[in-house]
């Protein structure tokens, strides 16, 4: 880790990406928990509880529509939507469902909501309570990136903080890393925290960072299995 | 008088004791009552046998009985195993190796685990056939195997998980296993099995039970049928995102039939046919609905065959329910590799009907021993042909004489039947005359359908040799 991440990730406003399949989101204000020793989020500035069903609000969400470059450079088969059947919100839930489906010239659908445009943060709490599928080729995520300045900077100079990334072969894992400048794609500073007794598709958790100037703190319920410091 | 008196008195005394078992109905249970508890330890062998008794280990029939050992110099980070010998096809002793394993005494509760657990390795690669738990020789009622478990030469951990494991709360069979030599032509080799245990790993997911493959079979039937369905299946995801697949007993499902009036089917998967009409089978696995159906389809009373009234003294039977049946060896021999013809041999009201499908030839052999019909005149049968008789109908059947040794043809006689042998709806009467010289070595008989004919399906009963 160098200096590259304070002014390229830690100064940088960041706004969320997702394609994951289930999600209730907070960017948290509330006193810490008492098991997590870190700086104090009292300040709740965004929340979305997705507590009426239907389409999820226009105020908070926005979309990712199509295949992207290459598959949104990750050579991802689907092509997102904003279909209800690829996402909507029931029972105070978003459900976000990846379908094999032929749909325009892609074998696959799903979705891909982002607050870009709509909200932007630099430090703080952002947690989501996820529960995730499972089956080989999937992978949902609940990350945060850099504003592009409509195009002007490119990934990974914009920066890149994924909280939550699971693999669908690997029902036990999940994993948190940081992308920036020198230590982006399979370089990013990364870790995987493993649950011992239990599998991240049988019930929701609670994926989060804490994000402050000089830290990120990767938490997976009340365990904090991560701390990314500048150097 | 007095006999009526007593008999009142009788009565009086009854309605007392009814009364009081219903008042002990509406009791609280006293605070002293304990209820019987069951060990719930999960263990079976870390480095000797764990809590199963004295007399645990019963090999399958024809197994070599002393085929399992421990074997105190070496183990899953231990010095101790079990060893399994898998002895030679050709061993005297027995020509596979194959056991239970039953706990001597009460049976443990293991409703807090998920998988029975193991590590193992083998002498050579090696698959063993079934693996699996649940087999106590009594009921078997929450048997469950995995097939086909792959071994290598180091230490692996094997998992099957338990399909419902609230079921397991009075559970003597631990383990058992079945092995051969198939793979290995013949040749015998050595496994070991370690740190065998019931665990609560919680890693295990996504369980996917499934009848009938996922598929929605028809299946015709008549009234009186009684039959058990397929066993079922249930795919788990474990931990590391393999999947595993165990067969399991019917019990650890929920059967529903979806009309009671016309079929019926218990918690054993077993079914009865009660009425014409259309029911659906399906079923559940510890809440999750079973992929699959199997949708029976009743046809009405089953036309029996004419019950046979020779005297039992005048006939050599085989197969009928009415007379004692001689040793035969088989009634299909599916005889590789023209033979298509496959057995659905039902049971109606006890009584048993051979049933050959897709048929194009099949035989039935009885060489052990071989009938000795000199003193016979007759071969007797019955054949029915569901639904409508072929008009290119022509059937033949071959009646085949051994020599001396039981084993070398010596005579065949030969019968041909055509469509005008049969009427719709009807079972045919064959009183067909011996006419072979000798027939005193008779162990076959074959069907065959000739020249074209488009026969696919017929039912036997009743097949006898008799002198009038």
């Amino acid at each position: 880790m160098n200096k590259t991440i304070k002014y390229n990730i830690k100064d940088k406003a960041l706004g969320f990406m997702s394609f994951l399949l289930i999600a209730i989101f907070v960017i948290s204000s509330c006193s810490t928990d008492e098991t997590q020793t870190v700086a104090k989020f009292e300040n709740l500035v965004w929340q979305d509880e997705f507590e009426s069903d239907g389409q999820p609000n226009p105020a908070n969400w926005g979309y990712d529509i199509g295949t992207g470059e290459n598959g949104w450079g990750n050579n991802e088969l689907q092509f997102y939507t904003e279909r209800p059947e690829n996402v909507t919100v029931q029972n105070g839930i978003l459900v976000i469902t990846a379908k094999e489906e032929d749909y325009n010239g892609s074998s696959y659908t799903s979705a891909r909501l982002l607050t870009k445009g709509k909200f932007e943060q630099t430090h703080g709490r952002f947690e989501a309570r996820i529960r995730v599928p499972y089956g080989k080729g999937l992978w949902p995520a609940f990350w945060l990136l850099g504003d592009d300045s409509n195009g002007t900077e490119i990934w990974p100079e914009i920066g890149e903080i994924d909280i939550m990334e699971y693999v669908g072969s690997e029902p036990t894992k999940v994993f948190g890393t940081v992308h920036g400048p020198g230590y982006s794609g399979a370089e990013g500073v990364t870790k995987a925290y493993e649950l011992e007794n239990d599998r991240f598709d049988a019930g929701f958790h609670v994926f989060g960072i804490e994000w402050a100037p000089d830290y990120i703190n990767y938490y997976v319920d009340d365990v904090l299995y991560n701390q990314i410091t500048p150097d | 008088m007095k006999n009526i008196e007593f008999m009142y008195s009788k009565i009086a005394l009854l309605l007392v004791l009814i009364l009081m078992i219903n008042l002990g109905c509406e009791r609280d249970l006293s605070d002293e009552v304990e209820f019987a508890t069951l060990g719930t330890n999960g263990e079976i062998f870390t480095d000797s046998p764990i809590g199963l008794g004295s007399d645990f280990y019963f090999p399958f029939l024809g197994s070599k009985p002393t085929a399992w050992t421990v074997d105190e110099t070496q183990g899953y980070e231990s010095e101790a195993s079990m060893r399994f010998d898998v002895p030679n096809a050709n061993d005297p002793e027995g020509n596979y190796a194959g056991a239970i394993f039953r706990v001597d005494g009460a049976g443990r509760n293991l409703t807090e685990y998920d998988a029975l657990t193991f590590w193992a390795k083998a002498s050579q690669g090696v698959t063993i056939g079934e693996i699996g738990f649940g087999q106590d020789f009594l009921e078997n009622k929450h048997q469950v195997k995995v097939s086909n478990v792959s071994l290598s030469t180091n230490w692996v951990k094997y998992i099957i998980p338990i399909p419902d494991a609230s079921k397991l709360f009075d559970e003597r069979g631990m383990f058992w296993y079945s092995a051969g030599t198939q793979e290995t032509a013949g040749n015998g080799y050595t496994f070991w099995i370690d740190e065998l245990k019931f665990e609560k790993l919680g890693t295990i997911g996504q369980s996917r039970p499934m009848i009938y493959g996922g598929e929605d079979v028809d299946f015709q039937t008549f009234v009186g049928t009684d039959g058990l369905v397929d066993l079922p299946t249930v795919s788990f995801n474990l931990g590391s995102g393999q999947n595993v697949t165990v067969n399991a007993a019917h019990s650890y499902f929920d059967w529903t039939s979806s009309d009671l009036s016309v079929v019926i089917i218990d918690e054993t998967g077993y079914s009865r046919s009660i009425n014409p009409g259309e029911a659906k089978i399906t079923a559940s696995s510890a809440g999750v609905q079973a992929e699959g159906s199997l949708i029976v389809n009743v046809l009405g009373q089953f036309n029996f065959a004419p019950t046979p009234t020779r005297d039992p003294s005048n006939v050599i039977s085989l197969f009928s329910d009415v007379y004692d049946n001689v040793p035969v060896d088989f009634f299909n021999g599916y005889w590789e590799p023209f033979q298509t013809t496959g057995s659905e041999d039902f049971e109606i009201n006890g009584d048993n009907i051979l049933n050959y499908t897709n048929f194009n030839f099949v035989g039935t052999q009885f060489q052990n021993p071989t009938v000795d019909a000199t003193e016979k005149s007759n071969l007797h049968m019955n054949m029915f042909i569901p639904g409508d008789i072929p008009s290119n109908l022509d059937f033949l059947i071959s009646i085949v004489n051994f020599g001396d040794d039981g084993v070398t043809e010596s005579d065949r006689q030969q019968v041909f039947f055509n469509t005008s042998n049969f009427v719709a709806n009807t079972w045919s009467t064959f009183e067909i005359p011996i006419s072979m010289a000798d027939r005193s070595k008779i162990g076959l008989i074959i069907y065959e359908n000739i020249n074209g004919s488009s026969l696919t399906n017929f039912y036997l009963d009743n097949i006898y040799f008799y002198s009038e």
